[in-house]
C-alpha cells in the first residue's frame, strides 16, 4: 500500500534526523523516534530518512526488517502482546495464545478488520512472577487462562 | 527536623507495576497524610526484592514485616493496624507453604535464608531514583578509592578476585581489563552489555532498575583502569523502566560531578550515554552489539579481532555485562580475599539468577557458587507447583539444556554446569514438571533460535531451520529412529561450524533433552504418543461408555460433529474427523472423556 507523506510529516523526520547531527550512527535510535511518531515505518518515511542521513534505502531497510522492534505495518489501536518467553510458556501461553486467534479472528501479527486490535507475540515483558502474561497497550494482564481472554477484550469494547 | 521512625519499602519492579505496587504507594501515602503520620513515615518505592511469586511486597523498617500480595485496597488497613496501633495486618503475612505458619519477619523466610546478596545488594532496600540513598549505603566509595590509586592495582586486585563475565561465557573480568588497558589509543571505550534477551530471565533489568548507580560506578572504575572516557550502555528497548532510572541516575550523578569532567577532582573524565538495542537476541553476541551500536544490522564478526583490540568504531572497547559490572564496587570496598572465599574452586562469588516456570517461589534469587540445584529449587525455590512431580531444570536460555533429577546435587558453576551438558548462561533458570513434554520444549527454543538467527553464516540460518522442521515432524507423529539419528549429527555439525556463540550453542536445548529424555524421544517416534500429553497431533480424546450419560452436550459442542450417539446413550468419536480441539473435554460434566 503506497502512502503519501505531507509536508508536515517529511519536516518532522527531517527535525529527528536534524536532531542527531543526521549521523548515520544514531539510526537506530533515529528510527526507533520515526516510529513512536508514525506508529510504525513505512517505505517512503524509511526513504526519507535515508534522504536525510545520506545513505542507501537499502540500509535502512536492513535495519528495520532485522530488528523485531520496527515494524512495517500499522498496529491496531490497542496492540496486544502476549509474551511467549519460557516462563509464560510453560505455564500454558500457548493455548492463551490460540484462544486470543479464535477471539479475534486474526493470526499473529495480523490487526482486526476494525483496526482495532493487533496481535503479536514478544519474549519475556519480565513479570514471570504472573506466567502468562499479555499487554494489551500499556497494561499488564497476569496469570491468564484461555477463559480470561474474553474478559480482557471485553474491557475495550 | 522531624524524624522518620519507619520505613514502607514497596516494590517498583516490573512484576510487582503490573500488579498496581504504583497506586499502592499513592494509597499508602493517602493513609498517611489522613492519619497525620506523613512526617514520621516514610514509603519508598523500592527495585525488586526478588520474591516476585508474591507481589507486590511491602516491607516495613525496622521491624522487617514482609507483607505478600497487598493490593492499593490493603493501604488503609495497614496504615491504620501497623502503622499506628503497631498490630502486623494477619492476612498479609507470608504464610510458610509447609507449615502454613504467617512469617512475619523476612530474614525467618527460606526463600532468603540460603541467599548471599552482592550483586542485588541494593535492590529492594533503596530509592532507586534517589543517588542519596545510594551513597549512604557507600555508593561511589569505591571509585573514589580507585581514583586515588594506580589503575593497575585495581586492575590486579579484580584478577585476584577470581570474578568471572556473568553473561554466560564466564571469561574472567581482571583480564579482560588487563588486555583493553594495554591497547594503545586515542579513544577507548566502556561498554555495558544491558541487552538481555533470553526468553524468562530478568537479572539486569531488576538491577537496572533497583540499583542503576552501581553499573554507573563501576563503569566508571572500568573507564579509569583501562583508559576509556566514555561508556556506553546497550539496553533492550522492551526495558522502558531501567532506562527511565538509569536516565534519572546518569544526570543526578553528573550533578554530584561523579560524572563528567574532572571527577572527585582526580582530573579523571567520563561519561555515560545509553544506546537502545531494537530486539535481537544475537546482539547480546558484543561483536554483534558494537554493530548495532553503531547504527547497523546485528551481525556478528569473526574473533579475533576482539572487541579489546578494534571494538566501537574501531577502538578498543570493553564490554561486561549488568551483573559483572554490579559485582565491582564491593571487591573494591571488602577486597578479593573476601570475593574469593565465596563460592566454589574456579567459581569465584555468587550469581543471580532468574528463577522461573512451575515453581512454587518464582523470583530473583541470588547464590554462592557453588549451591546445588536442590537447594534453589526445593529450598529457595519452595519446590514445584500444585504438588507436581519435578522433571527437568533448563539452564542457560535457548544456548543451554535441560537437566534432570539425577543432576540436582550438581553444585551450580561454570564448570559442572558445562560438564553436565548445559551452561550458567546469563542466569534464567526454568523448572518444569511432569506435563512438560521435553520435545516440545526443545522445539520451543528452537522457534526462538530461527527466529533470531542473524542469518549470516548458514549453519545456524539453514541448519536450526532444519532441526526445527524435524522436530515439527516428530512432534506431529510422522519421525523416525533415522530422524533421531539426523537430529543429532546436524547439532553437532552446527556446533562446530556456527560462527558466533548463539549458533554454537543453540543446538543445546535439542541434545541435551536427546541426551538425558531419550525415552521421550523413542515414545514419539515409535510409539507415536506423547508422554506427557502435550503434543496436540499425538493425542486422542476417547468416550469412556461408563461414565458418559448420553447427555449430548460434547456432540454439540464439537465444531467437526466427530461425535455421533443418541440421547442418553454413551457417545463415541469418530476419530477420522476429530481436529483435537478439546471443546468436549472442556464441556463434559461427567468426566467421561480422557485424553490418551
Amino acid at each position: 500500500m503506497k502512502i503519501e507523506l505531507k509536508d508536515s510529516q517529511l519536516r518532522q523526520i527531517k527535525d529527528i534526523c536534524d536532531s542527531f547531527n543526521n549521523d548515520p550512527g544514531e539510526l537506530i535510535t533515529i528510527l526507533h523516534r520515526t516510529q513512536s511518531v508514525f506508529g510504525y515505518l513505512p517505505e517512503e518515511v524509511q526513504r526519507a530518512v535515508a534522504h536525510n542521513l545520506g545513505i542507501p534505502v537499502t540500509r535502512v531497510y536492513g535495519v528495520v526488517s532485522f530488528y523485531s522492534f520496527f515494524t512495517m505495518t500499522p498496529k491496531g489501536k490497542y496492540p496486544i502482546s502476549l509474551c511467549l518467553g519460557t516462563a509464560c510458556y510453560v505455564r500454558g501461553a500457548e493455548d492463551v495464545l490460540d484462544e486470543f486467534k479464535k477471539q479475534l479472528g486474526i493470526e499473529v501479527g495480523g490487526v482486526t478488520p476494525d483496526g482495532k486490535f493487533s496481535l503479536d507475540c514478544l519474549r519475556c515483558v519480565g513479570a514471570c512472577g504472573l506466567a502468562p502474561v499479555v499487554m494489551v497497550g500499556e497494561k499488564v494482564y497476569g496469570r491468564l487462562s484461555p477463559s480470561m481472554v474474553k474478559e480482557v477484550l471485553a474491557e475495550y469494547e | 527536623m522531624v524524624q522518620i521512625k519507619m520505613h514502607l519499602l514497596v516494590c517498583g519492579g516490573t512484576g510487582c507495576r503490573a500488579s498496581e505496587s504504583a497506586r499502592l504507594v499513592e494509597q499508602l501515602n493517602h493513609h498517611l497524610q489522613l492519619n497525620g503520620l506523613a512526617e514520621e513515615v516514610k514509603v519508598v518505592t523500592t527495585g525488586c526484592f526478588g520474591f516476585c511469586e508474591k507481589g507486590p511486597i511491602v516491607k516495613v523498617i525496622p521491624d522487617n514485616t514482609f507483607y505478600t500480595q497487598v493490593t492499593p485496597e490493603d493501604a488503609e488497613e495497614i496504615v491504620k493496624e501497623h502503622v499506628l496501633k503497631g498490630r502486623k495486618v494477619g492476612r498479609l503475612l507470608y504464610e510458610d507453604p509447609e507449615t502454613l505458619e504467617h512469617v512475619s519477619d523476612s530474614k525467618h523466610m527460606e526463600f532468603y535464608q540460603k541467599q548471599v546478596r552482592i550483586a542485588l545488594r541494593n535492590c529492594g532496600f533503596i530509592d532507586p531514583e534517589n543517588i542519596d540513598e545510594y551513597i549512604v549505603r557507600d555508593g561511589y566509595a569505591a571509585l573514589g578509592q580507585v581514583l586515588a590509586s594506580d589503575p593497575k592495582e585495581t586492575i590486579e586486585l579484580i584478577k585476584k578476585s577470581g570474578l568471572r563475565g556473568r553473561g554466560g561465557a564466564g571469561f574472567p573480568t581482571g583480564l579482560k581489563w588487563e588486555i583493553a588497558a594495554g591497547n594503545k589509543a586515542d579513544q577507548k571505550y566502556v561498554v555495558c552489555n544491558a541487552d538481555e534477551g533470553d526468553p524468562g530471565a530478568f537479572m539486569d533489568r531488576s538491577i537496572l532498575e533497583g540499583d542503576p548507580n552501581s553499573i554507573i560506578e563501576a563503569m566508571a572504575i572500568c573507564g579509569y583502569c583501562i583508559g576509556a572516557t566514555k561508556g556506553l550502555v546497550y539496553i533492550r528497548a522492551e526495558y522502558p523502566l531501567a532506562i527511565r532510572r538509569l536516565e534519572i541516575a546518569i544526570r543526578q550523578a553528573r550533578e554530584y560531578g561523579l560524572l563528567g569532567k574532572d571527577i572527585l577532582g582526580s582530573g579523571f573524565d567520563f561519561d555515560i550515554e545509553l544506546r537502545l538495542g531494537a530486539g535481537a537476541f544475537v546482539c547480546g553476541e558484543e561483536t554483534a552489539l558494537i554493530h548495532s551500536m553503531e547504527g547497523f544490522r546485528g551481525e556478528p564478526t569473526i574473533k579475533p579481532p576482539f572487541p579489546a583490540q578494534s571494538g566501537y568504531l574501531g577502538k578498543p572497547t570493553n564490554v561486561n555485562n549488568v551483573e559483572t559490572f554490579a559485582n565491582i564496587p564491593p571487591i573494591i570496598l571488602k577486597g578479593w580475599e573476601w570475593f574469593n572465599s565465596i563460592g566454589s574452586e574456579k567459581s569465584k562469588g555468587t550469581k543471580v539468577f532468574a528463577l522461573a516456570g512451575k515453581i512454587n517461589n518464582v523470583g530473583l534469587i541470588e547464590v554462592p557458587m557453588g549451591t546445588t540445584l536442590r537447594e534453589v529449587i526445593f529450598e529457595i525455590g519452595g519446590g514445584i507447583k500444585d504438588g507436581k512431580r519435578f522433571k527437568a531444570v533448563q539452564t542457560g536460555g535457548p544456548s543451554g539444556g535441560c537437566l534432570t533429577e539425577k543432576h540436582l546435587d550438581t553444585p551450580i558453576d561454570y564448570e559442572h554446569l558445562t560438564a553436565a551438558g548445559s551452561m550458567m548462561g546469563s542466569g534464567g533458570m526454568i523448572v518444569m514438571d511432569e506435563d512438560d513434554c521435553m520435545v516440545s520444549v526443545a522445539k520451543f527454543y528452537l522457534e526462538f533460535t530461527v527466529e533470531e538467527s542473524c542469518g549470516k553464516c548458514s549453519p545456524c540460518r539453514v541448519g536450526n531451520k532444519r532441526m526445527h522442521e524435524t522436530l515439527e515432524k516428530i512432534c506431529q507423529g510422522k519421525g523416525t529412529m533415522e530422524d533421531l539419528e539426523y537430529l543429532e549429527n546436524l547439532g553437532k555439525v552446527i556446533k562446530d561450524t556456527a560462527l558466533c556463540g548463539l549458533g554454537q550453542t543453540s543446538p543445546n536445548p535439542v541434545l541435551s533433552t536427546m541426551n538425558y529424555f531419550r525415552d521421550e524421544y523413542i515414545a514419539h517416534v515409535v510409539d507415536k504418543k506423547c508422554p506427557s500429553g502435550q503434543c496436540k497431533a499425538l493425542k486422542s480424546y476417547v468416550i469412556d461408555p461408563a461414565k458418559c450419560i448420553g447427555c449430548t452436550l460434547c456432540s454439540r459442542s464439537c465444531p467437526t460433529n466427530a461425535i455421533i450417539g443418541d440421547k442418553k446413550v454413551p457417545h463415541v468419536i469418530d476419530q477420522s474427523k476429530c481436529i483435537k480441539c478439546g471443546a468436549c473435554y472442556e464441556k463434559c460434566k461427567f468426566g467421561a472423556i480422557q485424553i490418551r
